[in-house]
């Protein structure tokens, strides 16, 4: 069988205006003596957990991807990610070209510890960058300069990472269109091969939702979030990003194998807290808290808080769901002809391309990716 | 103590005409009259305290909840009268309080010898309860003012004394003065009534006759028919007969309500209660027809009433289109308690298969609405109210139109539409505003008098239509609540009227047409339009909408093409999260009715329909 992990490391050092994910600070963790000494700790637990998966799936497992994601992965200690790495490779059989990706803030490292990591087997880095405008950035509640993105993508450079990516964000209340021409611009002038962007959501409970709330951040504006998706997909595949999935471009071979496998509806384990697990159409996620997950896995316990196994009609939907977010979109031939007829009012429309339909595939056309939802909500079983 | 137990009271049958006194209670909505009977049934004793619940004898859900009362009610009172120390039996009648009902309380007051006019003294009376007594005053009632809230800090017992002895010729000492709150004054009205009301006079060896003035369906015991017996008797033993149909039915049972129902040996002359005959319908035991003996039949009826006639018209549709068979069901179901509700099937190419349902009013239709919503569970959409058009063609061809989209196209010689007289009455300040209003509704006034130094009485003939379309949320509006209104139909006169359709993307919605004075139809139009573009949701293209009268159109508005309908992310755990989100908008997508291409939320349709957004709330103050 084969296997992806993704290890979530659910620290951050301050949490972001607009982040809803299960990351915590210091403070909320209470905590006062910083991050610093938490990663060997936390790491260990990890390690139990990929334990208890090996007593629970086997070892007969083929991993072709590990990505640390947050939180804040890059605020551990390389050498702590060197273990996790280790472990997944003495477990299972961790494939040679394996994808071994880190998310970092671009805040959180210097040269010497992107060389660290380097060694100690990470092979992808994708650094957040969300902006290059200062006052998008301020809006968003970062705290990085964006003059450092140029210093540490420049770095990785040199060390010798061949796979590094960014995260956009664009539909930040007050970007321009000029502001985001200038983010891209900024995005595509770095050493990098991949880029994700994203159209900022705005998640009830988070600082941002109060402050619009409030009015003292102006409202989205879903019409330009729209043409900013169109200015970027134009300029990303003039300086060679092609789109591979709706909020992805890539240049050559850099697209995402480990996130390709999410799309694929292929499996994987999540690991650390709230993370969420797929193995053969069960689906599993963790308890969500750092304190509880750390208990359940000093009793050896899997730290699983709730699971759901898919009916064939979910799975098929998530196919779906997925499958048209990819360039190679759905094949039409494994559609019914309700499908099919709900479908070709969309290529009649525009939004599916005429050629590929005409071959077999309901793909999108770059206004029909803007309407995604709508158009797999037809065909949703 | 008056109150005497009910075992030892005069018992069913053999009470005599001099010891029964019956009467009614006209009051507005909200003037206390369901807590002054409840006051009533706890002091004569027939309700224990402990049994006793706020507004005992309405017995809907809606009644209680909105405090009105819709169907009429009967019940007997055993009274001992503090002024002669006789015992009575006293049968109140309960009756509806409002303007959409008044057939209902044409009934309750031929059953009736008096009436007790009971006025809020902190507001004085309302057009609605003035339009009852005169109806009472006409029925040669003996009327009874009583003023009540006399509690309230607020009230105002002279101010409105004066009013009262003013409009029904009496001094303004004579009339009473209670609370049904705090029990002040009851035992006295009660003691008032046996003096000043007539007891019933019939002639006990004479052919029974009694009327039925109410015809209710109860799924356990089928019809119960209320009755006022007026001469001879009826017993359990008998065979009734219909008088109108020549019908014969079993007596199943015979009895009065106090304030359950308690089957008795019979009613004697001048006694009001119930029977049952096993009958399923109550268009078999018609309200108004006499019911007699089978044995010994009357020769002659005693007079009933008219059938009330429909005067608004809608269309219900059901939200889900499978719920149309539970529709039909739901409606027979309420025909059976309410005569004055017509219906057929109707079409709808936007909101599919209905019924296009008559009313009295607008309060009718509403509770209409309500209680199928409510005991059948149905979710309905309604269209805009219309009343009776009556259009000649140029050919001499007539068509009576009650839906819009029945509206023949050109060729129309003329409309006719009813119109109504319609009382108004407010404190004097309000003059301007309220004739402002009724002239911008094409009103004709007809006369004003004042009832006391600030209270006015304003006359007008207006419209029907125009009163239908939000004209009482106008007025309650730009009178702060003040003002009451009270019409009744008068005559048919020809107005310059068309037709207005509503387009989406070039395609007629027919459940937004209209038919408007030609002068309003450009500002129909307009905010009809402007309404949609704000209710319909974008669509994946462009969508126009139009309102035209034929091929002009006369207001356009454009809804633009939905740019960006996609969640950017979706990684691990958001794979299920969005799976959920994706099928709750389908589940969403399935309450949208097609209209040609596109999607309307079944939302915009009872929004749009809605003549003013907050006038549900507003009814339900």
């Amino acid at each position: 069988m084969k296997l992806a992990f993704y290890i979530h490391v659910p620290y951050c050092s301050k949490r972001c205006g607009y982040c809803d994910f299960n990351t915590y600070t210091p403070s909320e963790l209470k905590i006062t003596s910083g991050l610093d000494g938490i990663s060997g700790a936390y790491i260990d637990l990890a390690i139990r957990e990929i334990n208890l998966a090996k007593n629970k799936i086997g070892q007969d497992i083929t991993v072709g991807s590990i990505f640390f994601g947050g939180g804040t992965p890059s605020l551990m200690q390389p050498l702590d990610i060197g273990k996790v790495i280790n472990k997944i490779k003495s477990d299972f059989h961790l494939t040679d070209s394996a994808e071994i990706t880190l998310e970092v803030n671009p805040d959180s490292v210097d040269k010497y510890k992107l060389s660290k990591f380097l060694e100690v087997g990470v092979n992808r880095l994708s650094f957040g960058m969300q902006s290059a405008v200062p006052h998008v950035l301020k809006t968003l509640d970062r705290t990085h300069n964006p003059e450092n993105l140029i210093k540490v993508t420049g770095w990785a450079k040199e060390l010798g990472f061949n796979e590094i990516s960014v995260d956009l964000i664009y539909g930040t209340p007050g970007e321009s269109m000029q502001d985001w021409q200038q983010s891209i611009d900024s995005a595509i002038s770095l050493p990098i091969s991949h880029i994700s962007a994203y159209a900022l959501i705005v998640e009830p409970g988070t600082k941002l939702a109060a402050q619009i709330k409030r009015g003292d951040i102006e409202q989205l504006d879903d019409d330009l979030t729209a043409e900013k998706y169109i200015v970027a997909d134009k300029s990303f595949s003039t300086a060679g990003f092609h789109w591979y999935e709706l909020s992805n471009w890539a240049k050559n071979d850099s697209k995402s194998q480990h996130n390709l496998s999410y799309w694929n509806g292929e499996n994987w384990w999540g690991i650390g807290p709230g993370a969420h697990s797929h193995i053969n159409g069960d689906r599993f996620w963790n308890v969500k808290h750092p304190n509880t997950y750390k208990e359940k896995l000093q009793k050896n316990e899997l730290p699983i808080q709730d699971f759901e196994i898919l009916q064939a009609s979910q799975i098929e939907s998530e196919r779906l769901m997925l499958s048209i977010r990819l360039t190679g979109g759905i094949e039409t031939k494994s559609l019914n002809n309700q499908q099919i007829q709900d479908l070709s009012t969309y290529v009649k429309t525009g939004h599916l391309n005429l050629s590929d339909w005409q071959n077999g595939r309901a793909t999108l056309t770059l206004n029909g990716r803007l309407i995604a939802d709508r158009i797999v909500r037809e065909i949703l079983l | 103590m008056p109150a005497i137990p009910i075992t030892k009271s005069p018992q069913p049958a053999a009470t005599k005409p001099d010891q029964i006194r019956n009467f009614c209670i006209i009051a507005h909505i909200d003037h206390g009259k369901s807590t002054l009977a409840d006051r009533m049934l706890g002091i004569t004793g027939v309700v224990e305290d402990r049994n006793m619940r706020a507004q005992y004898l309405d017995r809907m859900d809606i009644e209680r909840e909105r405090g009105i009362t819709i169907k009429s009610q009967a019940v007997r009172l055993p009274w001992r009268s503090g002024l002669d120390n006789q015992d009575y039996i006293l049968n109140m009648i309960d009756t509806p309080g409002h303007v959409d009902f008044t057939y209902e309380v044409s009934r309750s007051l031929a059953a009736c010898e008096g009436a007790i006019l009971l006025v809020d003294c902190a507001q004085g009376i309302e057009a609605q309860t003035l339009a009852n007594l005169y109806l009472a005053m006409e029925n040669n009632l003996t009327i009874i003012p009583v003023l009540n809230k006399i509690d309230l800090p607020a009230a105002q017992p002279e101010k409105f004394a004066e009013e009262l002895a003013n409009l029904i010729g009496c001094k303004p000492e004579d009339c009473l003065r209670v609370s049904g709150k705090t029990g002040e004054g009851v035992e006295v009205l009660l003691d008032q009534i046996v003096k000043q009301i007539p007891p019933p006079v019939g002639d006990l060896s004479a052919a029974t006759r009694a009327l039925i003035f109410d015809s209710v369906y109860d799924s356990y015991r089928g019809v119960v028919t209320y009755v006022r017996v007026v001469d001879g008797h009826l017993s359990p033993r008998d065979q009734i007969q219909m008088y109108s149909t020549g019908v014969r039915h079993e007596m199943l049972e015979v009895g009065v309500i106090s304030p359950e129902p308690m089957a008795s040996n019979g009613l004697g002359v001048g006694e009001v209660g119930y029977l049952i005959t096993g009958v399923k319908d109550v268009r078999q035991s018609r309200v108004g027809d006499t019911v007699t003996t089978y044995n010994n039949p009357a020769k002659i009826a005693l007079a009933g009433y008219k059938d009330p006639k429909p005067m608004v018209f809608s269309g219900l549709f059901p939200l889900d289109g499978a719920e149309y068979p539970m529709l039909r069901e739901a409606l027979d179901k309420l025909q059976l308690n309410d005569a004055a509700l017509v219906f057929e099937p109707e079409s709808s190419a936007a909101l599919g298969f209905g019924f296009r349902c008559g009313f009295l009013g607008l309060l009718h239709m509403e509770i209409v609405r309500e209680r199928l919503e409510r005991e059948a569970g149905l979710t309905l959409i309604s269209t805009a109210p219309s009343v009776v058009y009556k259009v000649t063609l140029d050919d001499g061809k007539k068509i009576v139109v009650t839906n819009p989209s029945e509206y023949p196209d050109g060729k129309i010689a003329e409309v006719m539409e009813p119109i109504v007289k319609a009382t108004i009455l407010a404190p004097s300040e309000f003059i301007g505003t309220i004739m402002e209003l009724c002239q911008q509704r094409r009103g004709a006034q007809k006369g004003m008098d004042y009832l006391s130094e600030d209270r006015i009485e304003i006359r007008y003939t207006l419209p029907l239509a125009e009163i239908v379309f939000d004209f009482f949320d106008q007025l309650k509006s730009r009178t702060r609540g003040y003002a009451s209104l009270d019409y009744e139909p008068i005559a048919e006169e020809a107005g310059d009227l068309v037709k207005v359709d509503i387009l989406l993307q070039g395609e007629k919605v027919d459940a937004f047409s209209q038919i408007v004075h030609r002068d309003k139809a450009y500002a129909y139009g307009v905010s009809m339009t402007g309404k949609l573009r704000d209710l319909i949701p974008r669509q994946q293209f462009e969508v126009p909408i139009q309102a035209a009268i034929g091929a002009k159109i006369i207001a356009r508005e454009n809804i633009r093409a939905i740019r960006k309908d996609v969640l950017a992310k979706c990684y691990g755990g958001d794979i299920t999260r969005k799976r959920k989100l994706l099928e709750k908008q389908k589940e969403g997508k399935k309450r949208m009715k097609m209209v040609g291409r596109v999607e309307v939320p079944q939302e915009a349709f009872i929004a749009a329909l809605t003549t003013d957004s907050d006038k549900a709330s507003e009814k339900k103050k």
